[in-house]
């Protein structure tokens, strides 16, 4: 009997009338935990009966207090036939069970019904005593922690960094197990509610448990989602990343860790950018400072010893081969075939292409129960290709013995684990060292009923082939983890699109625990050595890769940017550059992620919203047919849609772009893309060449008035665009220094002809940066069509921003006004319609929708529109669906100019110092970059499989761009740590999120007396001008709506304006009876909206999430924090003076 | 093609101050659109037609479903549907109970009951009003007329805690309420040159000064209706024209007091009795209900007609009527000074208020 769970109904507020001859209700309440009830008196005759029960108690074991929900039933008594419900509350019992959480549930709670919405309010008071229970086998995992939200929350310390958990649990679905197909839609809305409410909490429950035995203590970037599948069944499935996190406890804690203990810190980290590279310059050679980073570091703290193995690391990652792709490259493969589905060789796409690549007379005869199951030899093939390539690539240039055994010790403690995935975007300082590309993988699979719900094996076995396939795309771009992933789902009918994306990484390993740790130690001298010889200046023959291993002291904001492996061995035409920062690394020319901007990333002027959309008709089909057609129709818009990415980001004069997230939609005659991303210029990377358009009947006159015509009009977007965002990237200073780079690109090129692009492959010349050009050719209809897509894209109005990150890089000081919104579109089509038109409405649609936005904020600006969160889907045929969430943000404009006057004046004499130093390197980059150009072996890479390879891993993986991720950090924290408190505190203010550190760590206190009237929703983890001062536990919440008296409600506009409002009052008041003011990380993870008018009828379901929490003003934290930091100051003091 | 739902929610709900008074207004959206594209919003803003469009039907629709708040003001700073900042309830309040003094001009005085509620077309094609805006405003006047009507206590402090009012809002709608309850004709043809304003000018005098709340607000009885007591008591003001002396007396210090002060001395004079049978008559009919409702005319018709083709100055009738209340006081005979204090404080007030072209 390990809780005891208490619950007293206190009153009532705004009861419907339901007793129509006196207008009166007789109300009472039954309370519910699992299969106990009790029940209030019957408070007769008011609408606003004062219950003031007695403590009802259940006790029961901690398992089902996991599991359960608390129901609250309010009921009018009614002597002579049977009760009306007026309505139920749902309260998730699990925020009491974590001791940091909240204490207690207390205060007014809407009454919802799913027919007629939200009818009165509750007042409740519950309250559970847990009791120790330290059996070993329990099956619950009370006090595991949950957070939405995809960072180390903000007044936490991360520990440890698990890694990956997942759970999944299936059912039948309520909603079609009514006999003879009567269905009362209450009972079946609130069966459906309560069944996921109890899949949930389970599901929670299981995850714990895996954490647990992990080790771990919380869940970060906890994504729960569900897949309605129908009448095969409701699944819930669950990732996160497993944590040990260290509540940040008092003043002393943060004043000896600055560099890790909050998220804010990462503001500060460009200024040490900026000065870490200024030291070792003028010191000459960088090694001293190493040296002192290291002895300071490794003896005191343990993760200190092991962030010296991720040193290791670095210097290894370079001999790991990523594969890498152009994206000009792919051209070649799709448009050259005229039967692409035939085409496609074997390994290409292993996962997404199965269907079409595999012949499927012979996969269906295998599959007996409808299922298509995929085999798993073709991502192993490509497996092994690629690691066949590595071995191969890197054997030339291997540097020795030692660097492979380091490379292999390290990779080993992520290998070990099953799936060596993060959900994080944003990550402690020092975890992420280099980023690769983005990988993805998809899977159609056809539903069949779950026959036996305690053994969900199909829906695991699912998961499992597409994690496996992540996972290999990863390491075939050279990389040992998969940060930034997330999985997801489309369905229609019994056909289901599996879908699953990250960024593959290198990671340090100093947040993990699996490797073996006197290894690690054995191994953390070892580089010391490295270093040593380093110390003597980097000589010739230790080429590129002894240079890569320093490359921690000389990134600023630009190692990550940084190519992780040996020219060399890249089996495919990548564009590369030195760095535009350090200029003594390679670089891409454009770099693709799904997690979120790196703090300490370089960007030069702004970033915004870039969408590609795309919508493709299919044939209307049944079963495997279905399911073949729409396999062999995703690579096509997966490829459609990284070319109008890439040529929209060059559009817009930008070469990176962050939380990268593709949605592929499924519906009976079409299928639907929108990728959404956010662009940025990042410093380091090259200048991304504009675009040229090329006709192919140069004869006609007209036409090349046309084409002219059309240039003109690119260029001139591409310049005010540049404008628009302060792309002004300090190019003259590279003239001055004289670089290495013999001319910097101007233009990249698209392929659109096989011809051509294949000769191109073959005589590419990767290091020289050679002319090359992104070209449209304009008798492709394609082209045509991208021309008009580019250029319809409106601008967004004078004073806004947008973004799908959580923060907008170039702007600082935001205020405290924030509006979070969700909007809906449902969009009819007519019947018909060509590929062409489908794309136009559906781009219109949601260019509209942003225009619409930008008006409805307009009295915000100036503003930027942060995590805008795009959802598509085709409810019906010929609908299309668009939600989507964000929130607005407020900025000062005036300081912002400000602050971009003082970066523009610090820029180039960054630059200038960085590139004295850079000139030491300069004859053996040139003497590397020759030679690797050269090297046979490289060409030979290149030319012989490049329409094999190389285009394999771009459709398999998805992955665009790999570039390394130099660990600065503790050069930083070490920085930090000397002393230089006038950059720490001018960042502080600069700093989009002024965390005070020390002092704002006095929360509990200050906050007691604030009010908790309003609460602030939004979709970023945390809130501009004040600081999170407590998690009080996750919030997930599903609900249905349902009405048969559509008209009546406002149509289908109203009906569905009137639930989310409700959804987001209950979210609300749930979060205001934990205690807090404020929801972060929230998302609407499902709208899933259904109408009949002809019946006037309409069904919704919504499901959101967020992280409960409390937070005090800034301002507010200074009034009331003026006692304890003087004591702070004290113990701080103290601490020093030891 | 077509947009088949369309819908934003705010956490903070957006409401736009302009178009919400297009609402108030009555305005359909296509009408609001023109409106606001007109208004120039479309520039400032770099928005089309097809955005305002959207936008407009989405605020139209927060308002329909704030309405049913806006009803019972009270709840909506404790609901939990909408998250509205303070300032901007009150402001939603304020604008939603406001009226066109044109349209409570044509109601003014009526019985709030479902019969004048069906000839609104005609009051919104006489006044240029639309007809749902004048639904809501007669709703309005119908809704605080019987929230009040049931409550002890002043009139105007009960409005505004119930309706959350402001000051000069509450102090309108207590007249409105009280002209339904005393039923006063306003509509005659003789009274139309008076404003609304006029008329709640007079309301407050006589809600101030004849009501039982006047004499004691401890009162169990309201506001709303005439201190009956007081309207007996009136009846014994009738010897001031009944008895011969009295008038004469009564005349003669008025006169004395006027001599030389005035231009329109003799008028005055040679009307001094029917201007003073006037007044009282009024005063001893007020007993009757009937009589009560024709209180404005019989002013109009006794007492500010005679004097306006006189051509009186309001300065005259100032003075006049100052010296006809204190003279009272000195005829000997004369017993009701108190009664005649009450009644002639009011009846001067209203009658300068109302004595305009």
């Amino acid at each position: 009997m390990p809780g005891k769970l208490k619950a007293k109904i206190v009153a009532g507020r705004h009861l419907p009338v339901m007793d129509r001859a006196s207008d009166l209700t007789d109300a009472f309440v039954e309370v519910k935990f699992g299969n106990t009830t009790f029940k209030t008196d019957v408070y007769p005759k008011s609408l606003n009966p004062q219950w003031n029960s007695e403590w009802f108690k259940f006790e029961v074991d901690d398992e089902d207090l996991q599991d359960e929900p608390l129901q609250i039933t309010v009921l009018d008594h009614d002597t002579y036939s049977a009760n009306d419900a007026i309505g139920k509350v749902y309260i998730d019992i699990d925020p009491l069970l974590c001791s940091e959480a909240a204490t207690v549930i207390s205060g007014w709670l809407p009454i919802y019904d799913t027919i007629h919405g939200i009818r009165g309010e509750i007042n409740v008071l519950v309250k559970v005593d847990l009791f120790n229970d330290l059996n070993r086998f329990r099956q619950s995992s009370c006090g595991v922690k949950f957070f939405c939200t995809t960072s180390i929350p903000r007044c936490y310390r991360a520990i440890m960094v698990h890694g990956f958990v997942e759970e999944l649990v299936v059912n039948e679905d309520p909603e079609y197990q009514w006999i003879d197909r009567i269905r009362t839609p209450r009972a079946s809305n609130e069966a459906r509610q309560r069944l996921i409410f109890l899949m949930s909490g389970e599901l929670q429950r299981k995850i714990g448990l895996k954490v647990l035995e992990m080790g771990g203590n919380a869940v970060v970037g906890y994504l729960q989602c569900f897949d309605l599948e129908g009448e095969s069944g409701l699944v819930v499935r669950a990732i996160g990343t497993a944590c040990t996190l260290e509540k940040i406890s008092t003043f002393p804690a943060t004043a000896t860790h600055p560099s890790n203990s909050s998220p804010s810190k990462d503001m500060k980290e460009p200024v040490f950018g900026e000065e870490a590279p200024g030291v070792p310059l003028s010191s000459g050679p960088p090694t001293p400072l190493r040296a002192q980073t290291f002895s300071s570091f490794s003896p005191s703290k343990s993760y200190s010893r092991q962030s010296s193995s991720s040193d290791t690391e670095l210097s290894l990652t370079p001999k790991t081969v990523g594969i890498f792709l152009c994206p000009s490259a792919p051209a070649l493969e799709y448009e050259s075939s005229p039967l692409p589905s035939a085409h496609l060789p074997l390994h290409l796409r292993p996962r997404m292409a199965s269907m079409s690549s595999t012949p499927p007379p012979f996969h269906v005869s295998q599959s007996d129960s409808a299922m298509l199951r995929k085999s798993v030899s073709f991502s192993e093939e490509l497996l092994l290709a690629a690691s066949g390539m590595g071995s191969g690539g890197s054997a030339g240039k291997d540097a020795g013995p030692l660097k492979a055994l380091l490379k292999q010790q390290t990779q080993s403690a992520l290998e070990q684990r099953e799936y060596p995935f993060f959900t994080l975007t944003v990550f402690p300082p020092g975890f992420l060292l280099h980023v690769g590309g983005v990988v993805s993988a998809r899977s159609v699979k056809l539903l069949d009923r779950i026959h036996n719900p305690d053994e969900p094996e199909t829906r695991d076995a699912w998961w499992e082939e597409i994690r496996q396939e992540i996972k290999s795309h990863a390491k075939s771009l050279g990389c040992h983890a998969v940060v930034g992933y997330s999985e997801s789902t489309s369905i229609c009918e019994e056909v289901c699109i599996l879908s699953a994306s990250g960024t593959a990484a290198i990671l340090s390993s100093r947040f993990m625990q699996d490797g073996p740790l006197d290894t690690e130690l054995r191994l953390s001298q070892q580089p010391l050595c490295v270093f040593s010889t380093g110390s003597e200046r980097v000589e010739g023959d230790m080429g590129s890769s002894a240079s890569l291993g320093f490359e921690e002291v000389v990134s600023p904001g630009c190692g990550f940017c940084h190519i992780p492996y040996d020219e060399l061995n890249i089996p495919f035409p990548a564009q590369l550059t030195y760095c535009y920062c350090c200029r003594r690394y390679k670089v891409p020319d454009v770099l693709f992620t799904t997690i979120d901007l790196p703090t300490e990333a370089s960007v030069t002027g702004k970033g915004c919203l870039i969408q590609a959309r795309l919508c493709r008709t299919k044939k209307k089909a049944q079963g495997e047919v279905n399911a073949m057609a729409i396999s062999n129709l995703l690579p096509f818009l997966e490829y459609e849609l990284h070319t109008q990415l890439m040529n929209k980001l060059k559009l817009r004069g930008m070469n990176a772009l962050f939380g990268l997230r593709i949605q592929i939609s499924v519906g009976e005659t079409m299928l639907l893309g929108l990728a959404s991303a956010t662009g940025v210029y990042l410093t380091a990377l090259p200048s991304p060449g504009g675009i040229q358009i090329v006709g192919k009947t140069p004869s006609d006159i007209t036409y090349e008035q046309h084409i002219s015509n059309m240039q003109k009009k690119i260029n001139d977007t591409i310049t005010k665009n540049k404008e628009l965002y302060e792309i002004n990237p300090p190019e003259v200073v590279e003239e001055i220094i004289g670089s290495p780079i013999p001319e910097p690109r101007q233009r990249s090129r698209l392929f659109r002809s096989h011809s051509e692009s294949s000769d191109d492959v073959s005589e590419i010349d990767l290091s020289h940066g050679k002319k090359d050009a992104f070209v449209l050719e304009i008798d492709d209809t394609d082209a045509v069509e991208d021309i008009h897509a580019l250029l319809t894209d409106s601008p967004t109005p004078a004073g806004f921003y947008s973004c799908n990150t959580e923060i907008m890089p170039g702007i600082q000081n935001w205020t405290s006004a924030i509006q979070m919104f969700t909007s809906v579109r449902v969009f009819r089509l007519n019947a018909n319609l060509t590929n062409q038109g489908l794309n136009k409405i559906f781009s219109d649609l949601c260019e509209n929708l942003l225009k619409s936005l930008y008006f409805k904020l307009r009295s915000m600006v100036p503003c930027c529109l942060c995590h805008l969160n795009f959802t598509v889907a085709i409810p019906e045929d010929e609908l299309i669906q668009v939600a989507v969430t964000a929130v607005a943000l407020s900025f000062d404009k005036v300081q912002t100019l400000e602050n971009g006057k003082q970066s523009g004046e610090k820029t180039p004499i960054k630059a200038i110092t960085e590139n004295d130093e850079q000139l030491q390197f300069n004859l053996e980059l040139n003497a590397e970059t020759s030679s690797s150009s050269i090297s046979p072996k490289g060409l030979s890479e290149v030319g012989s499989h490049p329409s094999a390879r190389a285009p394999s891993v771009d459709y398999s993986s998805f992955a665009d761009r790999c570039s390394s991720w130099i660990e600065q950090l503790k050069l930083k924290a070490h920085t930090i740590r000397r002393g230089s408190v006038k950059t720490t505190s001018s960042m502080e203010k600069a700093s989009p999120l002024p965390e005070g550190r020390s002092r704002s760590l006095r929360s509990n206190r200050s906050y007691s007396g604030s009010s908790v009237a309003v609460v602030k929703m939004t979709p970023l983890s945390f809130i501009p001008g004040a600081k999170i001062i407590k998690y009080l536990g996750i919030i997930n919440m599903f609900f249905i709506r349902e009405t048969s008296s559509l008209r009546e409600e406002g149509g289908v506009s109203g009906f569905l304006h009137t639930f989310i409002a409700e959804v987001f009052a209950m979210v609300r008041a749930h979060v205001a009876a934990l205690g807090g003011n404020a929801v972060v990380s929230y998302s609407m993870k499902e709208c899933v909206f259904m109408e009949n008018p002809n019946k006037n009828q309409a069904q919704c379901l919504i499901n959101v999430s967020g992280d409960a929490v409390i937070f005090v003003r800034e301002s507010e934290l200074e009034l009331t924090s003026v006692q304890p930091q003087s004591a702070t100051t004290q113990t701080s003091n103290g601490g020093e003076g030891t | 093609m077509s947009v088949e739902l369309d819908v934003f929610v705010g956490n903070t709900t957006i409401m736009d101050k302009e178009v919400y008074q297009l609402w108030l207004n009555g305005y359909t959206v296509n009408d609001a659109v023109k409106v606001r594209i007109e208004g120039g919003v479309m520039e400032e803003c770099e928005a089309s037609a097809e955005v305002l469009l959207s936008d407009t039907m989405d605020q139209y629709r927060t308002f329909q479903m704030c309405e049913r708040l806006l009803h019972h003001p009270a709840k909506l700073a404790n609901q939990l549907l909408f998250q509205i900042p303070p300032d901007r309830q009150a402001m939603l309040i304020e604008r939603y109970y406001a009226f066109d003094d044109l349209f409570v001009r044509e109601v003014l005085g009526k019985k709030l009951s479902k019969g004048t509620k069906k000839d609104l077309d005609d009051v919104s094609t006489k006044t240029g009003i639309t007809l749902k805006s004048c639904r809501r405003q007669f709703d309005n006047f119908k809704r605080v007329f019987k929230v009040v009507e049931e409550l002890k206590g002043p009139l105007v402090e009960n409005i505004r805690q119930h309706f959350l009012l402001p000051d000069q809002l509450a102090r309108d709608y207590a007249a409105i309420v009280f002209f339904a309850n005393n039923r006063f004709e306003t509509g005659k043809k003789k009274l139309q040159y008076l404003t609304f304003q006029d008329f709640a000018f007079c309301a407050g005098q006589l809600i101030n000064n004849w009501t039982l709340g006047a004499v004691d607000n401890m009162m169990e009885d309201m506001d709303v209706d005439l201190d009956k007591e007081f309207l007996q008591d009136l009846k014994d003001l009738k010897i001031l024209i009944t008895d011969k002396d009295l008038l004469d007396q009564h005349k003669s210090l008025v006169c004395t007091a006027l001599r030389g002060k005035t231009n329109v001395y003799n008028e005055m004079e040679a009307n001094f009795k029917n201007l003073s049978r006037g007044l009282v008559n009024i005063a001893a009919k007020l007993i009757n209900a009937k009589d009560v409702r024709d209180f404005f005319i019989d002013l109009v018709e006794k007492f500010i007609e005679p004097c306006r083709s006189d051509k009186w100055t309001s300065i005259d009738m100032n003075l006049y009527l100052t010296h006809y209340t204190n003279s009272a006081h000195i005829l000997d005979t004369f017993k009701h000074h108190a009664v005649w204090t009450r009644y002639m404080g009011v009846i001067k007030s209203c009658i300068l208020r109302l004595y305009h072209d």
